[in-house]
């Protein structure tokens, strides 16, 4: 039994960035948000390579990253994730920012979902992050299932297991630290991850070199997607103020650096 | 108005640099960059550089190269790389992405492709094909280690250092069986190897000390052949400590088809078919473009680092609660702390602009080369031939320049045409822009870049001498100094543009760019334009003058001569390539769907440090003409109105065009304000991408 994985992730700004609301032309928006390096949102990234380890461990599966995003930063963003584990790119042209409404981005990658040609919706894995760093409602890829059809979904996925006859374990995060181990009988299923267990892979240009022939025209022929955030009012938008304490001190054991935080929760 | 808003990413680099449609360089430059800022970074921050022996964490970069693609990046796909065609440009863009960091690790990453070049260039087929491969990362389920080259030119005193003409490495025939490759003894001295901690491979250049060989060659030597092969002491240097150097001593046997490129035998007498001197130019030619980079990239990368902690400086104090001038733009209040850094980072673009444009030119040569050879090899053309043959060409070669550079419109295109498809004169054309280029790139970009350097570190006050300095500026300060040096030091790259700079079709080309520069309405560019002009008619002067004495002024052995004005050219070059790029900026920028908003004021403030680096570069280079004109100037002892004094004819039209380059630098101080001002506004990230 074969799988047809499919990852839905879009960018977000580096974060390192500094990032400040503004009121854009089309609503909020974030200050210069084109210029600000992107990376792929970590979450989304965590269930690409957790896609691609899959897909190699289960032979005949395959992986295809759906996207809704502005195409230029996501070519960008490309050059670096094309090198990490081998996929093939779907992208909607659109906003990807943390305004966008989530019901709208879902609409928009159910039809990209829909118009792979040979995806296979009984083997259909749909994984994504359990949520976004641009925006943490969560709520986009339970939209997607739905549309979809797909009514099996896990939410917070750090692993899943596959067993030889096509169902598979699956271990979600509930409250208090603690997991929820389920089985299921098999494909389709939704599955949010959170942080998975595989680390970031190397970069391997070779991979990249495969995967950007089909990724750049991918780019080109990325259809726009009419996503926004429609007839919703904003009624402010502000960030978290930040309030740092920084202190820079070098070669202090973990120990008691562990301390300190638990003095200072304590405090 | 707001210009900058951010600090330029990858979107404006693309365009500047001219690779936006290459997404294998866009590869190679987010994997290097990946390892720059992580595992670099972290070497760094941990002390690693504190010591001279190569070690277990130093090693740990050769495995991240591996890993990345880095290692590979040097061979064509079918030898185990992943870009196709000439790497000059990938090698630069690479190196100057680890350098962005640490220059050791740059040198690390490109040592071993040195240690290839020779071969590469130069070697056989079976060479090749033997080696390159050899020294690429096993693909999964190959069993095999990935092997590591080294060169070996220099060697410890009284041999050869920037004299490479004379060798103190020998070889001599040990055994010659009838019918049987001959076997050498190879011996070689080698100092400052980099690489040497763990190189398999070994290029070194070596002279005959044998009748039965003729002349130098560079030969391949390995660690397991017959005899002594010690790695010798570590050097104890102060620098580029993520970098292996060693003083080897080897001493072994190896067959002749170990020379680099092969060999004849003439009259039993055995024949390399190049000289060490002729690999050493083909391999340098290129090399020195990256080195030169690398200290580019330094002071680019030294500008977030600095306005960071201008703006930090009084933060957390007493005064100056947030929201207040103090507190949100600390020292950058101060017009000396901006505008110095505006020098700081015009210099690093002017630098980037003109390796780049280097590189890229190298990388359009390297075929032209090899069909020029193709076809002198097809018509049995060798030797002294060659050279009558190229110079009918230069004729052509000058012809093409003039269209090249006419104005819009005014050159017949299919004359164009045909002089691009013409291969000896483009291989004459561009190797007189290279040998002007390569040299120039790494003689300004690192002996400026490390002055420049100096004052990066100067702008971060006691900090910036301290090993805590973010962006790690005094390292790279120190760093810089290495840089300067290896792969020839300047002395060698002043010697070589000397003899290049003279080139009828690269003067042809100063008085096109003066005549392009004129017509342009760039910020600068009329000082620029009058710049150049002034240093045409110098070198004029100059190579038809004689001093007091009647000894010739231009002059190999002159050097207080010839070199300033090989470095007055560095300037001018420098900058007129970064107006280049600017200009290439303005055009494309707003067809960006990342930029087009931003567009305008992006190149407004790029327009600007391109003119405060013109205005500084004309300034330099009318100096030092100013100097060599009227200081070697032949003048005569007449009566003065405040007595006796030297009178130097002849100088009227020095003195006009002197004054022209003076009245071009109108408005580059306004425009070195408005770009100081931009970077008050500058929007920078939360933190630096890699640790303190
Ligand atoms: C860390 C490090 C790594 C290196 N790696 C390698 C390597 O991998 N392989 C390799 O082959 N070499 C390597 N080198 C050697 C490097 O390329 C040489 O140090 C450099 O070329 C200068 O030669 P030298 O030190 O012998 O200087 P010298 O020959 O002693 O020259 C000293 C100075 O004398 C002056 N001078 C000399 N000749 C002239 C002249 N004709 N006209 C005017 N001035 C002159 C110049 O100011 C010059 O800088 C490395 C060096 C270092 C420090």
């Amino acid at each position: 039994m074969s799988y047809h994985i499919v990852v839905c992730g879009s960018i977000v700004p580096d974060p390192l960035q500094t990032l400040e609301p503004v009121a854009g032309p089309g609503g909020p928006a974030l200050k210069n948000e084109m210029m600000l390096p992107a990376v792929l949102d970590p979450w989304a990234a965590h269930a690409l390579f957790e896609a691609a380890n899959l897909a190699k461990n289960v032979p005949g599966s395959k992986v295809w990253l759906v996207s809704v995003g502005p195409k230029a930063k996501l070519q960008q963003v490309m050059m670096h994730v094309a090198q990490k584990v081998p996929f093939e790119l779907v992208v909607m042209d659109g906003p990807a920012g943390g305004f966008v409404e989530a019901a709208d981005t879902a609409a928009a990658l159910a039809k990209a979902v829909e118009g792979i040609t040979g995806l296979d919706k009984g083997k259909l894995l749909l994984f994504g992050g359990w949520s976004s760093a641009s925006r943490g409602t969560g709520a986009t890829l339970q939209i997607l299932g739905e549309l979809l059809g797909v009514t099996e979904q896990f939410q917070g996925v750090d692993e899943l297991r596959p067993a030889d006859d096509g169902s598979f374990e699956v271990k979600e995060r509930i409250e208090g630290g603690g997991y929820l181990r389920s089985r299921c009988a098999g494909a389709p299923a939704v599955l949010g991850w959170a942080t998975g267990n595989l680390p970031e892979p190397p970069n391997n240009p070779q991979v990249g070199m495969q995967n950007m022939r089909l990724i750049m025209p991918a780019l080109q022929k990325a259809q726009p997607a009419a996503v926004g955030a429609a007839g919703v009012a904003y009624k402010a938008v502000e960030l978290p103020g930040t309030r740092r304490q920084t202190r820079i001190v070098k070669d202090t054991p973990v120990d008691d650096i562990a301390r300190e935080i638990v003095e200072w929760i304590k405090g | 108005m707001e210009t900058l808003r951010t600090l330029p990413g990858d979107d404006v680099r693309q365009i500047l640099w001219r690779y936006a449609d290459r997404f294998d360089l866009q590869m190679a430059v987010q994997s290097a960059r990946s390892i720059a800022r992580s595992v670099v970074a972290r070497l760094v921050a941990d002390g690693v550089r504190n010591t001279h022996e190569w070690t277990e964490r130093k090693a740990e970069l050769l495995k991240a190269f591996d890993e990345s693609g880095l290692t590979s990046i040097y061979m064509d796909p079918a030898q185990g790389g992943f870009i196709e065609g000439p790497k000059n440009l990938a090698l630069a863009l690479v190196a100057m992405e680890l350098a962005w960091v640490d220059g050791g690790a740059a040198t690390s990453a490109l040592a071993s492709c040195l240690g290839l070049a020779p071969i590469h260039e130069k070697g056989t087929d079976e060479q090749r094909a033997h080696y390159l491969p050899l020294c690429t990362p096993p693909q999964p389920g190959e069993d095999r280690v990935c092997r590591r080259a080294a060169f070996a030119l220099t060697e410890p005193l009284p041999y050869v250092g920037v004299d490479t003409g004379i060798l103190g490495g020998k070889m001599r025939v040990q055994s010659w069986d009838d019918g049987a490759e001959p076997l050498l003894k190879v011996e070689k001295r080698g100092r400052f190897i980099t690489n040497m901690d763990f190189a398999d491979i070994v290029t070194a250049a070596v002279e005959s000390d044998d009748p039965r060989i003729k002349g130098s060659c560079m030969i391949i030597l390995e660690k397991d052949d017959p005899g002594t092969f010690d790695r010798g002491a570590p050097t104890l240097k102060m620098v580029h400590q993520l970098s292996s150097t060693r003083d080897p001593v080897m001493s072994l046997t190896v067959p002749a088809s170990r020379i680099i490129g092969g060999y004849d035998v003439v009259d039993g007498v055995i024949v390399p078919r190049f000289s060490h001197g002729e690999i050493i130019a083909s391999v340098f030619h290129r090399t020195r473009i990256p080195v030169g980079l690398m200290t580019s990239a330094k002071l680019l990368s030294a500008i977030e680092p600095i306005i960071r902690y201008h703006r930090q400086r009084f933060r957390g104090g007493s005064v100056g609660e947030p929201g207040s001038r103090r507190h949100e733009l600390g020292l950058q209040m101060n017009e000396d702390a901006l505008q110095r850094l505006v020098d700081v980072w015009a210099t690093g673009e002017a630098g980037c602009s003109l390796g780049l444009a280097a590189a890229r030119l190298a990388d359009r040569f390297d075929p032209i080369e090899r069909e020029k050879d193709r076809q002198f090899a097809a018509q049995g053309i060798k030797g002294r031939k060659q050279l009558a043959a190229l110079k009918d060409s230069q004729e052509r070669a000058l012809e093409y320049v003039r269209l090249k550079y006419a104005p819009a419109g005014q050159a017949d295109p299919a004359r164009l045409a045909e002089l691009e498809a013409d291969t000896l004169a483009q291989f004459v054309y561009m190797d007189a822009l290279a040998g002007v280029l390569n040299p120039a790139t790494k003689l300004w970009n690192t002996g400026v870049g490390a002055t420049m350097m100096r004052e990066a570190v100067s702008l971060v006050g006691g900090y910036g001498i301290t090993e805590d300095c973010p962006g790690f500026l005094c390292h790279k300060w120190m760093d810089a100094q290495l840089e300067a040096t290896y792969e020839g030091p300047e002395a060698v790259q002043r010697r070589h543009l000397t003899l290049t700079m003279t080139n009828p079709v690269f003067l042809e080309l100063v008085r096109q760019w003066s005549a392009e520069l004129r017509r342009s309405q760039a910020g600068g560019a009329a000082a620029l334009a009058g710049a150049l002009d002034l240093w045409l008619w110098t070198l004029d002067f100059l190579q038809n003058g004689a001093d007091r004495d009647g000894k010739k002024l231009y002059h190999g052995k002159r050097q207080g001569v010839t070199f300033p004005l090989a470095d007055a050219l560095g300037w001018l070059l420098a900058a007129r390539s970064l107006m280049q790029d600017v200009a290439v900026l303005a055009a494309e920028a707003p067809a960006s769907p990342v930029l087009a908003e931003a567009a305008p004021g992006l190149t407004a403030f790029y327009a600007d440090m391109a003119c405060v680096q013109a205005a500084r570069a004309a300034g330099e280079a009318a100096r030092v003409c100013a100097e060599l004109v009227y200081g070697y100037g032949c003048g005569q002892a007449q009566d003065g109105p405040g007595g006796p004094c030297i009178v130097f004819t002849g100088s009227e039209e020095f003195a006009r065009l002197r004054q022209g380059v003076d009245q071009g630098l109108h408005g580059t101080r306004l425009a070195k304000d408005r770009a100081a001002e931009a970077l008050t506004a500058v929007m920078i990230p939360e933190a630096l991408d890699y640790p303190l």
